[in-house]
């Protein structure tokens, strides 16, 4: 089944991530990925919401009922760019250190702190790159990993 | 603007007053004992209920017969979790409520404090939105708001919680304004092209079929639907929440359709080639297995509420709009349009005549409800208010009373709330201390909330009930005899205890009782003469009896179960 992204504006209102998520998971929809964060305008937050449905139309008239849903907007795939930030903390020893670096590198990751017999790295990209980067990290052993759900952007006006 | 300041609980009753709230409903605590302070000056009746529950169901049976606002206000902790049912069924209902809860102080909040209940979150689900009071000033601008979402769009409850340190806060009043909510714009003009749509749609159909439900009520769309149906020789069926939207007794009209509905109305649907859904939700009690409903139509849907629209069924025309400016609009798109829906008004009238509701009167037997109903109803004022409970005798009522104009049939549709009838109807007559109110109600409801009879007594609000005695949870005997081999796991209750008529006469009302056919009339001339106090009839009927028509849960409404014979066919 095919990706759907909807890119939720809210007011920036105490509760409105409860109301949105209980929206979400009361009519049994499942999330991929639910990131907020501020936007350019005072008082009102993003949500970018990726979901797997068939028809995502219930669940934007329902989300739209939200007093504090300003506007709901289904980003066209061709059309979005979209991103993700990870940090990941990768087990390195003398014997790995220099490979693990290397294919971190490679991978578009930015090493932000590299320790004896530890290495973490940062890295932003489309969540595909991220997976490619923790598969090729995997062997070495991966400590903890952490993303920050997927954001998008139209790219035309 | 005058400078003299004012206690958070002051605004609140300050708020309430400017918005003309003349009524309201409620049972003092810790946590919103600062507002009952300054509530006793007002001239706003406060009526005490005896549980919150019953208080809530007071303000939804004043908003329902009104079409107003209700107000509720209850403290925090379990004044306000007391509240979640009625909220839910103003949320299934549509019901235009407010309901302001005090909580802990704003320090505490998160400490699991006395009393403390996160209100707001336990409430998320049971409203259509919800406010947490931050600071004092807020409070006049949320209560209007609340109120305007509460009546506004698709109505329901709001509710408004406000912690004790801030209903002591003291501040200045500010004028509240509605100001524009950037995520609350309900359409209420429909788009004319979907209009014009449907408009082509009725004019080539030859079997349409006007499905209306509560939505007309809400809107108060009734006399542009009798324009409407009766202009185009449209066939008429009212669900559970729209029954007196459209006059039973007018020719076009064939009542509830759905699983108790009659087999007229459900059939009619099934052989449809148009559905004008109107204010209507396409509830399962309706459809039954909606891939077997209407399966021979198009639909026109209209709903206020877009998240309706394609929600059960996917319509050939959606609409969204305010039901009266959608009937307006199709009134007027269908102008003087001549639809021939003779043949088929033939059909229905040759179907209700083939298969009319009925049921058994015996001479010396026991009581059957849809009888005392029949009788009742040739007593009663015309613009009685009758309040119904949940079960066989909700279904009988709303099969066999005639409803002739909106707001006249108060009942729990969607939630299905035991308990609702009494409370409902001490709501209803506040509004309306002048006409009959009727509490119709079953033995296991009537004692999920009789206490509230004390408040009728004791605030003056002379009421009539009727408890339906089968000394059963008759619904739940019923399903169980169907679907359970007559094994009847936790449905009894005893016809003989409570004693009901020394109950209604120890909670200060008057108690009557009947048994036998000579009985019915008698009984209920006394009852109805009797004005000055609220009055219990008990009426005893018949634990065997059933409700049909009945298409179950999840069947086809091509299959309806007309008698006890044809549950062969299940
Ligand atoms: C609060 C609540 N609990 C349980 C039910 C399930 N239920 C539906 S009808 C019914 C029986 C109602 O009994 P009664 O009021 O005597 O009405 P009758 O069916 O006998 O007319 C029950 C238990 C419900 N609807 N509401
Ligand atoms: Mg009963």
């Amino acid at each position: 089944m095919s990706e759907r992204i909807l890119s939720v504006l809210v007011e920036d209102k105490p509760g409105v991530l409860a109301r949105v998520a209980s929206t979400i998971s009361r009519r049994g929809f499942n999330i991929n990925s639910l990131a907020v964060g501020p936007t350019n305008i005072e008082g009102r937050s993003k949500m970018t919401i990726v979901t797997e449905l068939e028809s995502v139309e219930q669940v934007k008239k329902q989300l739209n009922k939200l007093i504090n849903v300003i506007k709901i907007v289904e980003l066209d795939p061709d059309n979005t760019i979209e991103s993700e930030v990870l940090l990941l903390k990768v087990s390195i020893n003398k014997d790995t250190q220099t490979s693990v670096i290397e294919k971190a590198s490679l991978s578009g990751a930015k090493s932000v702190d590299v320790g004896q017999d530890y290495a973490v790295f940062e890295m932003t990209g489309s969540s595909k790159d991220l997976d490619k980067l923790e598969n090729l990290l995997k062997p070495f052993g991966i400590i903890e990993m952490i993303r920050g759900g997927r954001i998008a952007i139209q790219t035309k006006l | 603007m005058s400078e003299e300041k004012l206690s958070g609980a002051e605004l609140v009753v300050r708020s309430l007053e400017y918005m003309n709230i003349s009524t309201i409903f409620g049972l003092p605590g810790g946590a919103i004992l600062p507002a009952y302070d300054p509530l006793y000056d007002s001239p706003i009746r406060h009526i005490l209920a005896r549980h919150e529950q019953g208080s809530g169901h007071m303000a939804e049976g004043y908003a329902q017969a009104t079409g107003e606002l209700g107000v509720v206000i209850a403290t925090s902790g379990p004044g306000a979790t007391n509240l979640i049912t009625p909220l839910t069924n103003a949320l299934m209902d549509s019901t235009p409520l407010l309901a302001i809860t005090g909580q802990v102080a704003s320090e505490a909040i998160g400490n699991d404090a006395f009393q403390e209940a996160y209100t707001v979150g336990l409430t998320m689900a049971a409203t259509k939105h919800n406010y947490l009071i931050t600071s004092a000033e807020e409070i006049p601008q949320v209560l209007l708001e609340a109120k305007h979402i509460a009546t506004t769009g698709r109505p329901g409850p709001v509710l408004v919680d406000i912690p004790k340190d801030i209903l002591n806060q003291k501040v200045e009043w500010i004028e509240p304004k509605l100001i524009e909510m950037p995520g609350y714009k309900p359409t209420l003009e429909p788009n004319p092209k979907m209009i014009s749509q449907a408009a082509e749609l009725i004019k080539q159909s030859k079997k349409p079929i006007l499905y209306v439900g509560g939505g007309i009520i809400h809107s108060k769309a009734n006399q542009e639907l009798f324009e409407l149906a009766t202009k185009f020789k449209i066939p008429v069926v009212t669900t559970l929440m729209g029954r007196g939207a459209f006059p039973d007794g007018n020719e076009l009209c064939f009542e509830m359709p759905g699983m108790h509905g009659n087999y007229t109305a459900t059939t009619s649907i099934q052989k449809s080639d148009l559905l004008i859904a109107i204010g209507v939700r396409f509830d399962d009690r309706v459809t039954a297995n909606p891939k077997f409903f209407a399966q021979n139509a198009k639909v026109i849907h209209a709903d206020i509420d877009p998240a309706e629209i394609g929600k059960i069924r996917e319509p050939e025309v959606p609409i969204v709009g305010d039901a009266k400016s959608v009937i307006t609009g199709l009134i007027e798109k269908l102008a003087d349009t001549d639809l021939n829906t003779s043949d088929w008004l033939d059909e229905l009238n040759q179907m209700k005549k083939e298969y009319p509701l009925s049921y058994n009167q015996e001479e010396k037997g026991p009581l059957k409800v849809p009888f005392v109903l029949e009788e009742l109803q040739k007593l009663a004022d015309d613009d009685a208010i009758v309040v119904s409970g949940v079960g066989q005798h909700q279904m009988w009522i709303s099969q066999h009373w005639n409803f002739t104009s909106p707001n006249t049939w108060l009942n729990s549709g969607g939630l299905g709330t035991m308990g609702y009838s009494l409370p409902a109807a001490i709501g209803a007559k506040a509004a309306y201390p002048d006409r009959q109110i009727l509490a119709l109600d079953g033995d296991g409801c009537f004692q999920m909330t009789c206490q509230e009879l004390i408040t009728a007594s004791t605030e003056n609000i002379p009421i009539k009930i009727v408890v339906f005695n089968n000394g059963n949870h008759g619904m739940v005997r019923q399903w169980q005899k169907i679907f359970y081999k007559n094994r009847f796991s936790a449905s009894e209750l005893t016809h003989h205890t409570p004693d009901y008529v020394a109950l209604a006469e120890s909670m200060g009302a008057t108690g009557l009782r009947m048994i036998e056919k000579s009985d019915v009339k008698k009984v209920f001339e006394k009852m109805l003469e009797i004005d000055d106090k609220p009055v219990l009839v008990e009426c005893i009927v018949d634990p065997e009896d059933m409700v049909f028509p009945m298409v179950p849960a999840g069947g086809s409404n091509d299959v309806v179960i007309l008698n006890e014979d044809d549950l062969k066919k299940l």
